[in-house]
């Protein structure tokens, strides 16, 4: 008997009438936990019923804890009939589970009913009480933390990153058993939600299992996935990567170990040949598809799709003869420690400092199975084989780059009745073993010497003779010592050291393939077929648009197709940068393939012009202004870099010429595009039909803006799904890219038009979804978050904020200790004194803050009579607003402190906290001071009344709205503020208007919070109770 | 080939004040859509028609969920469907219950009932107020009135309280709600030249000084109807012109005051006694329901028309009627001294508020 839950059932209001004679409600709550249900009494006559009911007590394992969902349903008392069902909320109680997050959930939860949204809130109070359970062979994991979040979540620090945790369950999807056809579709539905909640909490109860063997205490980066097979099953998979977290109890003082980089970046590099270690280059390239071309058909039907690596490396040849034994030696620690792990994954996207070492590029895998192939379809075998195929290429591609690890990964499908695309994509990268287990060394010391500067990760160390394709190298444009690719694919976010000249934007390749409608293997066959073409094209496509824009590499890359009955779309989307480190591309080069005419040729100089005329527009925009070579040499704290550079040549079995070539920046290397047939006609024009973004706007799916450092604190999450049918069903490839391609402009054109008034504002994580959700829809939806940012403030000062928020710890060791260091060195600043790699990042004054951000903007504003009003207004309160008051009282904190309280909740008045949500791990201008969960949650919604419901759109719009209000209020309830790393996962559209139906699954993720204003932590002494206070004092609200 | 779904949702709801204005005033999506495209504030963001017809649509959903919240302003603080910032919410409040003075001007004084609202495509067509528009403002004036009617304390703050306005907003539904409740005569044509904001002020004049609540704070009776004691004992000020001892002296008292200060005095004194009746007589009469409805008809026909024939400023009517009631303190038989100065204020005020062309 390992644990007690208690819940409490306090109020309800703005019930729905269900009794329509007296407009009224006789309200009634059932809670359920596993097998057990107790009942509230019944308040009659009311829609604003107050229960208070006394504490239901539930005596549970701790796996049951684990799996199953508190169910709280409430119902209208009927003497004569059966009970009406006004809505559900269900409540996971996993939060509770971990001595660090969450002690008790009290709040407002939207009461959900299946069909018709939701219907007034209530109010509910739930605790658990855990006894320690010394059971060796216990099946549960508790107190093992999940974070969404693809980093190491701020207030804590990695002691051990283990790697890559995964887990598959398999269930009959309800929808599609036989008592479906006898239930209502409400019944239906609400079994579907309770078995995905059900399994979600099984799949994280044995991911902690797993997490609890390897040694570790969290995952980070969990990603959990749901594939509505159909007849075949519903799948619950995940993925995350298992470490060991150590909370930071004051976030001032940083741990020493985390801080091995404290003095190094001052020390000039060429003293320690190994602290420029085995650089990885990565070429992008479409001229060398490696194919791993295993077809096995053995269970069931299978294709291998060839994948193509968008970028290349050798082994880490020449590196191996300029670095000292030191560093093979570490280099082949990390190996082994890698090396004893199946799959050295991570799912992280970005990382601890010093841990990513070198960047290869990207590997990604496809595979195409048949569902109705499965053998025994309620078995998760078959689907954990066909993963573990994937992984196995992703590995063995990772292996041909030369590198040990695969960073940035994620797995994906897309089901199209029995076919399924199986994908995986990550970036191949060479990790440092200090956060791996078996390295044996005491690392202290070293890693000093191997913080790399912010070329390192670029640096391309494999041996140019023995390269695994063609790729043009030179020398490195920051350290000059070694050799970096001309471009650079990857899925991670842009590592916070790494040196970006101008800003960067969202680069997305969309395309369109027209597919014969088939069956079975014939299908299959068709579709894999098609894949590398269309990968193929994709990856064209953002080649000529980062040329276009003058940048040489992408971050964030994220390439999702999907299949429809009688197409393919491929989406990829990435942020283009221009790194310092890499060459300058060259421009566009449009060669005809049939000079004769001279129409022809006039046409082709007029695109010509076009595009000579876009480049030089977006260097503008973009500020992409690459460092003028003279300069360069003078402001380089390398001494003669030019010598050094020829040094390391002779060294290297590279050719002179290249080298003397790039550092020219000659237009010799401009890309050429043929113009031979009308696809490449095609290419070039959908080039230039991206529309720039807006004046004052800027896009980008990673975490982060390059160039963009002093963001305010206003925020706006959003969601937008648009769906078109495609009336004309003959359409060519060319018509459906065109169509394709106009939605997603489109979208992105409303998009900065609805947020105009947050001018200037960036876009951040904008993350594109597509779907085939029928014969002739297409269906498009965006999550991403806007973020304004000041145009004032000097770019010394936002580099600041970037730093605070996301160096978090070590820079304010750092500032201390090198500042001083870094003004007798170099005082001059220069900021392409790159070599240092850290001078930049680390650098900033210490005491100048970052900027202080006017929290009050909007919440605060509220006009001083109204305010009053409320105070007046609203004398029946209660619950929540009890909490809110006791918060305010209980918190010992001072000024700074509670201001934040009160401005969260707006006015005192009113009861619903301001929960913000983003996609990003963070929020600027301030800091999380304690995670309290994961949320992962599961709706469905349909409708029999469409037309009533304002249509398609109307339908979706709310149910959007409610999901968010559902979110919030779980947030709420767990005492935080707000929900980082937010992720909308699945959002399955179906209608059918001719019966006046529609149906809709959204499956959303993230973290819960709790996070205080930078300039409010700065005004009251660090303390290291903040966090406790929070705690404790909205666990006594009650 | 058409767009079959398309939504925007944001975390925090967006709202934009001039689409919001656009459905009160209600108009449909195309034609905000073509208004939008016209007006210069959006011609530098260079959006085209498909643009502004999906944010129209998104703003026009919000609205349309958010209106059922709207009718109970209380439950817009409290619920957790839209995260609108407070200021938001108010803005949203008080724009939806703003109204047309031109549309309340109509309405006033008529019964907030079904009748009246299928004359509402006249009103429409009279005033040039979009008939949807119409039915929202005639639905919140029917919405007040429902919520204030049997509530006690005061009419205005009541209204404030329930409908979290604005003081200035919540006047003027107090002003609507008291002329519904009294059934005040508007209509006439000889009222046609007073506008909305005449009759309000006369409302506010009311409310404060004749009603219950006026008098006694404490009181917890209903701010709508006027005092009827008071009413009762304004029969006792007869005494004023049919005791003609007390009429000349009243008159000489207030001539003396007045001479050589006001243009039209020789009108004045020609004309006192029926100046004076008249009021005399709106008072006694103001016992019977049918004559409290008419007060403002006989205002205007037994005092106001008069002293416009004969050319009065609105200086020499001021002067007139600061007299005519501090005078009559003055009187040695005259005991009702309170009752006077609490009819005669209102009296005074509302006058000179409706006298104007």
């Amino acid at each position: 008997m390992p644990g007690k839950l208690k819940a409490k059932i306090v109020a309800g209001r703005h019930l729905p009438v269900m009794d329509r004679a007296s407009d009224l409600t006789d309200a009634f709550v059932e809670v359920k936990f596993g097998n057990t249900t107790f009942k509230t009494d019944v308040y009659p006559k009311s829609l604003n019923p107050q229960w208070n009911s006394e504490w239901f007590k539930f005596e549970v394992d701790d796996e049951d804890l684990q799996d199953e969902p508190l169910q709280i349903t409430v119902l209208d008392h009927d003497t004569y009939s059966a009970n009406d069902a006004i809505g559900k909320v269900y409540i996971d109680i996993d939060p509770l589970l971990s001595s660090e997050a969450a002690t008790v959930i009290s709040g407002w939860f939207p009461i959900y009913d299946t069909i018709h949204g939701i219907r007034g809130e209530i109010n509910v109070l739930v605790k658990v009480e855990l006894f320690n359970d010394l059971n060796r062979f216990r099946q549960s994991s508790c107190g093992v933390k999940f974070f969404c979040t693809t980093s190491i979540p701020r207030c804590y620090r990695a002691v051990m990153v283990h790697g890559f945790v995964e887990e598959l369950v398999v269930n009959e999807d309800p929808e599609y058993q036989w008592i479906d056809r006898i239930r209502t579709p409400r019944a239906s539905n609400e079994a579907r939600q309770r078995l995905i909640s059900l399994m979600s909490g099984e799949l994280q109860r044995k991911i902690g299992l797993k997490v609890l063997e390897m040694g570790g205490n969290a995952v980070v980066g969990y990603l959990q996935c749901f594939d509505l097979e159909g007849e075949s099953g519903l799948v619950v998979r995940a993925i995350g990567t298992a470490c060991t977290l150590d909370k930071l109890s004051n976030t001032y003082t940083p741990a020493t170990a985390i801080n091995p980089c404290n003095s190094s970046p001052s020390k000039d590099i060429k003293d320690s040949p190994q602290a420029v270690p085995s650089a990885l280059g990565c070429r992008s390239t479409h001229s060398s598809p490696v194919h791993s071309a295993s077809s096995r058909l053995s269970q069931g039907f299978s294709v291998s799709v060839p994948t193509l690596l968008f970028a290349g490396m050798g082994s880490g040849g020449s590196a191996g003869k300029e670095a000292g034994p030191l560093k093979a030696l570490l280099r082949q620690q990390t190996q082994t420690a890698l090396e004893q792990r199946e799959f050295p994954f991570f799912t992280l996207t970005s990382f601890p400092p010093g841990f990513l070492l070198h960047v290869g590029g990207v590997v990604s895998a496809r595979s195409v199975k048949l569902l109705d192939r499965i053998h025994n379809p309620d078995e998760p075998e078959t689907r954990d084989a066909w993963w573990e195929e994937i992984r196995q290429e992703i590995k063995s591609h990772a292996k041909a780059l030369g590198c040990h690890a695969v960073v940035g990964y994620s797995e994906s499908t897309s089901i199209c009745e029995e076919v399924c695309i199986l994908s995986a994509s990550g970036t191949a990268a060479i990790l440092s073993s200090r956060f791996m287990q078996d390295s044996a060394l005491d690392t202290e010391h070293r890693f000093e010497d191997l913080m790399s500067p912010g070329c390192a990760f670029c640096h391309i160390p494999y041996d140019e003779l023995n390269m695994p394709f063609p790729a043009q190298l030179t020398y490195c444009h920051c350290c000059r010592r070694y050799k970096v690719p001309d471009v650079l694919f990857t899925t991670i976010d842009l590592p916070t050291e790494a040196n970006v000249t101008g800003k960067g934007c969202l680069i997305q390749a969309r395309l369109c393939r027209t597919k014969k409608k088939a069956q079975g293997e014939g299908n299959a066959t068709a579709i894999s077929n098609l894949l590398p073409f269309l990968e193929y094209e994709l990856h064209t496509q953002l080649m000529n648009k980062l040329k276009l824009r003058s940048m040489n590499a992408l971050f964030g890359l994220r390439i999702q197709i999907s299949v429809g009955e009688n197409m393919l779309l491929g989406l990829a989307s990435a942020t283009g940068v221009y790194l310092t480190a890499l060459p300058s591309p060259g421009g566009i080069q449009i060669a005809g393939k049939t000079p004769s005419d001279i129409t022809y040729e006039q046409h082709i100089s007029n695109m010509q012009k076009k595009i000579n005329d876009t480049i030089a527009k977006n260097k503008e925009l973009y500020e992409i202004n690459p460092p003028d070579l003279v300069e360069e040499v003078i402001g380089s704290p390398i001494p003669e870099p030019r010598q050094r550079s020829r040094l390391f040549r002779s060294h290297s079995e590279s050719s002179d010429e290249v080298s003397e070539l790039d550092l020219s920046h000659g237009k010799k290397d401009a890309f050429v595009l043929e113009i031979d047939d009308t696809d490449a006609v095609e290419d070039i024009h959908s080039l230039l039909t991206d529309a720039p973004t807006p004046p004052g706007f800027y896009s980008c799916n990673t975490e982060i803006m390059p160039g963009i450092y002093n963001w305010t604190s206003a925020l706006q999450m959003f969601t937008s799904v648009r769906v078109f049918r495609l009336s004309n069903v003959n359409l060519t490839n060319q018509g459906l890219n065109k169509v394709f391609n106009d939605l997603c402009e489109n979208l992105l054109k409303s998009l900065y038009f609805k947020l105009r008034s947050m001018v200037p504002c960036c876009l951040c994580h904008v993350n594109f979804t597509v779907a085939v959700p029928e014969d002739e829809l297409i269906q498009v939806a965006v999550t991403a978050v806007a973020m304004s940012f000041d145009k004032d403030q000097t770019q010394e000062n936002g580099r600041q904020s970037i730093d605070k928020n996301l160096m978090k710890a070590i820079t304010e060791n750092e500032d201390q200790l090198q500042f001083p260091l870094e003004l007798s060195a170099e005082s001059s600043s220069n900021p392409l004194n790159s070599a240092k790699g850290l001078s930049e990042v680390s650098g900033p004054l210490p005491s100048a803050r970052a900027p202080s951000v006017d929290y009050s903007s909007f919440t605060d504003r509220c006009s001083s009579w109204i305010e009053q009003l409320r105070l007046k207004a609203h004398t029946i309160r209660c619950g929540s607003i009890k909490t809110m008051s006791s918060l305010e009282k209980a918190s010992p904190l001072p000024e700074g402190r509670s201001r934040s309280l009160r401005s969260n909740r707006s006015y005192a008045g009113s009861s619903v906290t301001v929960v913000k949500m983003t996609p990003l791990s963070f929020i600027p201008g301030t800091k999380i001071i304690k995670y309290l969960g994961i949320i992962n949650m599961f709706f469905i919604r349909e409708t029999t009344s469409l037309r009533e419901e304002g249509g398609v759109s109307g339908f979706l719009h709310s149910f959007i709205a409610e999901v968010f209000a559902m979110v919030r209020a779980h947030v709420a309830a767990l005492g935080g503020n707000a929900v980082v790393s937010y992720n909308m996962k699945e959002c399955v559209f179906m209608e059918n208007p001719n019966k006046n139906q529609a149906q809709c699954l959204i499956n959303v993720s993230g973290d819960a919070v709790i996070f205080v204003r930078e300039s409010e932590l700065e005004a009251t002494p660090p303390q290291p109770h903040s966090a406790s206070a929070q705690t404790s004092s909205s666990g006594e609200g009650t | 080939m058409s767009m079959e779904l398309d939504v925007f949702v944001g975390n925090t709801t967006i709202i934009d004040e001039e689409v919001y204005q656009l459905w009160l005033d209600g108009h449909s999506v195309s034609d905000a859509v073509r208004m939008r495209l016209e007006s210069d504030a959006l011609s530098e963001c260079e959006a085209s028609g498909e643009v502004l017809h999906s944010d129209t649509m998104d703003q026009y959903r919000t609205f349309q969920m958010c209106e059922r919240l709207l009718h109970c302003p209380s439950k817009l603080a409290n619920q957790l469907l839209f995260q609108i910032p407070a200021h938001r919410q108010a803005m949203l409040i008080e724009r939806y219950y703003e109204f047309d003075h031109t549309f309340a001007r109509e309405v006033l004084g008529k019964k907030l009932s079904k009748g009246t609202k299928k004359d509402l495509d006249d009103i429409s067509l009279k005033t040039g107020v979009a008939l949807k528009s119409c039915r929202r403002q005639f639905d919140n004036f029917k919405r007040v009135f429902k919520v204030v009617e049997e509530l006690k304390g005061p009419l205005v703050e009541n209204v404030q309280h329930h409908f979290l306005l604005s003081d200035s907003l919540a006047r003027d539904y107090a002003a609507v709600v008291f002329f519904a409740n009294s059934r005040f005569e508007t209509g006439k044509r000889k009222l046609q030249y007073l506008s909305f904001q005449d009759f309000a002020f006369c409302a506010g004049q009311l409310i404060s000084y004749w009603t219950v609540g006026a008098v006694d704070n404490m009181m917890e009776d209903m701010d709508v109807d006027l005092e009827k004691e008071f009413l009762h004992d304004l029969k006792d000020l007869k005494v004023l012109v049919n005791d003609k001892d007390m009429l000349d002296q009243h008159k000489s008292l207030v001539c003396y005051q007045l001479k050589g200060k006001i243009k039209a005095f020789s009108e004045m004194e020609a004309n006192f006694k029926n100046l004076s009746r008249a009021l005399i007589n709106i008072a006694s009469k103001l016992t019977n329901t049918k004559d409290v409805r008419d007060l403002f008809i006989d205002l205007v026909e037994k005092f106001i028309e008069p002293c416009r024939s004969d050319k009065w400023t609105v200086g020499d009517l001021t002067l007139f009627l600061t007299h005519y009631t501090s005078t009559a303190h003055t009187l040695e038989m005259f005991r009702f001294q309170i009752l006077w100065e609490r009819y005669m204020g209102v009296i005074k005020s509302c006058i000179l508020k409706m006298y104007h062309d």
